[in-house]
C-alpha cells in the first residue's frame, strides 16, 4: 500500500531540477542562518575564554589608546608605553590583589620572517610570578626558566612549531643578535600563548636595555569587588586600568555592526528561500489541478490534499535544512577562516560553534519557516473542486 | 436483473442550470429517472446536450440547482439543499467509482501505486487485496511495476478503471471511457465493462459518443436539450 509521504515524495521528483534548485536554495539559507547563529554563541565562548585563559582579571599599563590597550592585552602591539617597575610593589599593597606580575612586551624586526621581513613579539615575564596565573600551561617538552636573568626562552607550541625550535637549540633575537637557548616548548592551548616567545623579564630588560615595564597582570581575591580595586588604581598617575569586562564590551561593541549586517543577510536568505518554496509548491499544485480533482473524487478529503502538499513542503525543507546544516558543518572550519578576515579582532580557537541543540533550533526554525510557506499552496490545493480542474483539462 | 432489483440511484426533476452573463442555459432540465442495482446505464447524445452535466450530477460531482437525489434511499440533493465539498466527498468515496476519458494516472507511481492510491486517502474494510485481484482480473499483473508511460492507453485505462474499483463502489460513472482510444482498444475497453456488469453485477453508468459502446449497456437513454429520453 501506498502512504500519502510517498505520493508526496514522488511528486516532488516529477520536476528534479526544479526540486534540486529549491533545495539549494533552501540549503543555503540554513548554512547562512545556522552559521550565524554558531558564530554568535562561538564568538563570545571563544573571547571569553581568550580573557579566561589570560590568567589575571586586570590589566594596568601607560596612558593611552584604549583600543590599543585591548589589543595589547590579547595579542601584543606595537607603540609601547612604559611604566616603572616599583608600580608592582605598590598595587601588591591592596587588599583585593591576590597575584600579581610585571610583563614586558617587546617586538623586534626580523628581516628573515616572511617575504618582506616581520614583527617578532616577545614576552618578558617573572619565573616566580608569571606560572601561578597560567596554571594550566603544560609543557611538551622542558619547562619555565632557571631564574629571572637566564639566556633562555620558553616557546609556545606554534612559535615552536614556526622556528622548527626543539628543547635544547639556540635562538636569535633578532636586531639585537643576541642568542638564546630554548628550555620549555609549551603544548597547545588554543588561544594568542600558542604564538608567543617568553623570556625571562630581567633578560629581555638587558635585551632591550629597558629597566621598565609595560604591563602588569593582576588575579583578584576570590569574592574581592574587582570595581572598588579598579577605583583605587585609577588613582596612580599616568596609568590605565583594562579590565577583562571591559575589553569583552569593546570588542563586542567592534562586532556588532559585522552581526547586524550578517543577520540582515540570512533574513534576506530566508525570504529567498521562503519564495522559492512558494514558487515551487504553487507551480506543482497549479499544474496538477486535474489529478487534484481525480483524488478528490477517489475520496481524498480537502485535509487530506492539503496535507499532502504541506507534507511536500516539509520534505522539502527538511531534506535542505539537514543538508544546510551538514555543509555547515563541513564547512565550519571555511567559515572560521573567512570570518577571521572580516573581523577586526577575532579570538583564538573556534570562533563557529554548531552543535546538535543549535542544528535543531535551525532546523526546527527552517521547517517553521517553510510550513509558513506551504500554507497557501497547500490551501489553494485543498480547495480544489474536482468537476472544475476536471472540466479545466478537458 | 430482476424488477425487483433495488434502485441505487433516483433523480427527480434535477436541473442544473448555468448563467453566462443574462443568458441562463439549462443543461439539465428536469430529468427524473431511477436506475437499479446492477443496471448498465448509457447516456448518448450531441456535444452540448446536457450527458455529462447529468452523470455529474448523477455521480456528486456537482450539486443541482433544483430537483431531488437519492442514493440507495437516503436523500442526498433536495429542498434546495446544497452539500459542500467534504459532504460530497464523503458521499462518493462511500458509492462512486469513477473514469474518465484522460486516465489521469500519477506519472511518478507504478501501475501497482497508482490503483492503491485511492486506499492512502480512504479504505473501505476488507479491500486490502484488491489491488492486486483487480489488475489480474484486467488482465495487468504483468504490468503492476511499470510506470505510466511504460504501457499503453488501452493500459492506462484498464489501470485507471482498476483504481476506481479498488474501494469496491457500488456505482461505476464511465465519462467518455473510450475518447482517447483506437477502435481496437475502446473495444477492449467496451468488453471490460460489460464482463464487470454482468460478472460482478456493477451498477454502470456511462456516457460515450460512440455509439456501439453505448449499446453493450442494456439500457440506452439519450439526451437532448437538456432533456433525457430512453430509447
Amino acid at each position: 500500500m501506498i502512504t500519502p509521504f510517498q505520493v508526496a515524495c514522488k511528486n516532488l521528483l516529477r520536476k528534479k531540477v526544479r526540486t534540486l534548485l529549491t533545495l539549494v536554495g533552501i540549503m543555503l539559507s540554513t548554512w547562512v542562518l545556522v552559521s550565524l547563529f554558531g558564530f554568535n554563541r562561538g564568538y563570545e565562548k571563544a573571547l571569553n575564554r581568550d580573557i579566561e585563559n589570560m590568567g589575571y582579571q586586570l590589566m594596568v599599563m601607560a596612558k593611552g589608546c584604549p583600543y590599543e590597550a585591548a589589543t595589547m592585552m590579547l595579542q601584543g602591539g606595537t607603540g609601547l608605553r612604559y611604566m616603572e617597575q616599583s608600580m608592582v610593589n605598590d598595587i601588591m599593597e591592596e587588599a583585593e590583589v591576590d597575584k600579581i606580575t610585571p610583563i614586558l612586551m617587546q617586538a623586534f624586526f626580523d628581516p628573515n620572517k616572511g617575504e618582506s621581513g616581520g614583527i617578532a613579539g616577545y614576552f618578558g615575564v617573572d619565573p616566580d610570578s608569571y606560572p601561578a596565573m597560567k596554571p594550566f600551561f603544560r609543557f611538551r617538552s622542558g619547562g619555565w626558566f632557571r631564574d629571572n636573568s637566564a639566556a633562555e626562552v620558553v616557546m609556545g607550541y606554534e612559535a615552536a612549531e614556526l622556528e622548527q625550535r626543539e628543547v635544547g637549540d639556540m635562538t636569535l633575537v633578532p636586531e639585537k643578535n643576541v642568542q638564546l637557548k630554548v628550555v620549555g616548548i609549551l603544548e597547545r592551548t588554543g588561544t594568542q600563548d600558542d604564538g608567543t616567545i617568553f623570556v625571562p623579564l630581567k633578560t629581555l630588560q638587558r635585551i632591550a636595555e629597558i629597566d621598565k615595564i609595560t604591563t602588569i597582570g593582576i588575579k583578584v581575591k576570590k569574592d574581592a569587588d574587582i570595581t572598588k580595586l579598579e577605583n583605587k588604581l585609577y588613582q596612580l598617575k599616568d596609568v590605565q586600568v583594562v579590565s577583562f569586562s571591559q575589553v569583552k564590551q569593546t570588542i563586542m561593541k567592534l562586532i556588532s555592526t559585522a552581526r547586524v549586517m550578517v543577520l540582515s543577510i540570512a533574513i534576506v536568505a530566508i525570504l529567498i528561500a521562503m519564495a522559492g518554496v512558494v514558487n515551487t509548491v504553487l507551480m506543482s499544485v497549479l499544474e496538477r489541478m486535474p489529478e487534484i480533482g481525480i483524488l478528490k473524487t477517489m475520496g481524498a478529503m480537502p485535509g487530506d490534499i492539503f496535507r499532502l502538499v504541506w507534507t511536500e513542503t516539509l520534505i522539502l525543507c527538511g531534506i535542505g535544512g539537514v543538508a544546510g546544516i551538514g555543509f555547515a558543518l563541513l564547512f565550519a572550519r571555511g567559515t572560521d577562516l573567512l570570518v577571521r578576515r572580516i573581523l577586526p579582532y577575532a579570538p583564538s580557537g573556534g570562533l563557529v560553534v554548531i552543535d546538535g541543540g543549535l542544528a535543531l533550533l535551525t532546523l526546527g526554525s527552517i521547517v517553521a519557516a517553510g510550513l509558513l510557506s506551504g500554507l497557501y499552496p497547500a490551501w489553494k490545493a485543498g480547495r480544489v473542486r474536482p468537476l472544475e480542474s476536471i472540466r479545466r483539462d478537458g | 436483473m430482476t424488477t425487483e432489483s433495488k434502485v441505487v440511484l433516483e433523480a427527480r426533476d434535477l436541473t442544473r442550470v448555468y448563467r453566462r452573463g443574462s443568458e441562463e442555459i439549462r443543461a439539465v432540465d428536469g430529468v427524473s429517472l431511477a436506475i437499479r442495482r446492477g443496471e448498465f446505464v448509457s447516456f448518448m447524445g450531441p456535444s452540448g446536450s446536457g450527458k455529462t452535466t447529468l452523470v455529474n450530477l448523477l455521480g456528486c460531482l456537482d450539486n443541482p440547482s433544483a430537483g431531488e437525489l437519492d442514493l440507495a434511499g437516503r436523500g442526498i440533493f433536495g429542498g434546495g439543499k446544497k452539500l459542500d465539498e467534504r459532504a460530497l466527498t464523503r458521499v462518493r468515496r462511500e458509492v462512486f467509482g469513477y473514469i474518465f476519458q484522460n486516465f489521469y494516472l500519477i506519472p511518478t507511481l507504478t501501475v501497482r501505486e497508482n490503483v492503491a492510491l485511492p486506499l492512502a486517502f480512504y479504505r473501505k474494510p476488507g479491500v486490502e487485496a484488491e489491488v492486486e485481484r483487480l489488475l489480474a482480473m484486467l488482465g495487468m499483473e504483468h504490468r503492476m511495476d511499470h510506470l505510466p508511460v511504460q504501457i499503453s492507453g488501452g493500459e492506462m485505462q484498464r489501470v485507471a478503471i482498476a483504481r476506481a474499483l479498488v474501494n469496491r463502489p457500488e456505482i461505476l460513472l464511465a465519462d467518455e471511457p473510450t475518447g482517447n482510444l483506437d477502435t481496437k482498444r475502446a473495444g477492449e475497453i467496451g468488453d471490460i465493462l460489460q464482463d464487470l456488469n454482468r460478472n460482478t453485477g456493477l451498477t454502470i453508468v456511462m456516457v460515450s459518443h460512440n455509439p456501439d459502446l453505448a449499446r453493450l449497456g442494456g439500457r440506452l437513454v439519450e439526451m437532448r436539450d437538456g432533456k433525457a429520453h430512453e430509447i
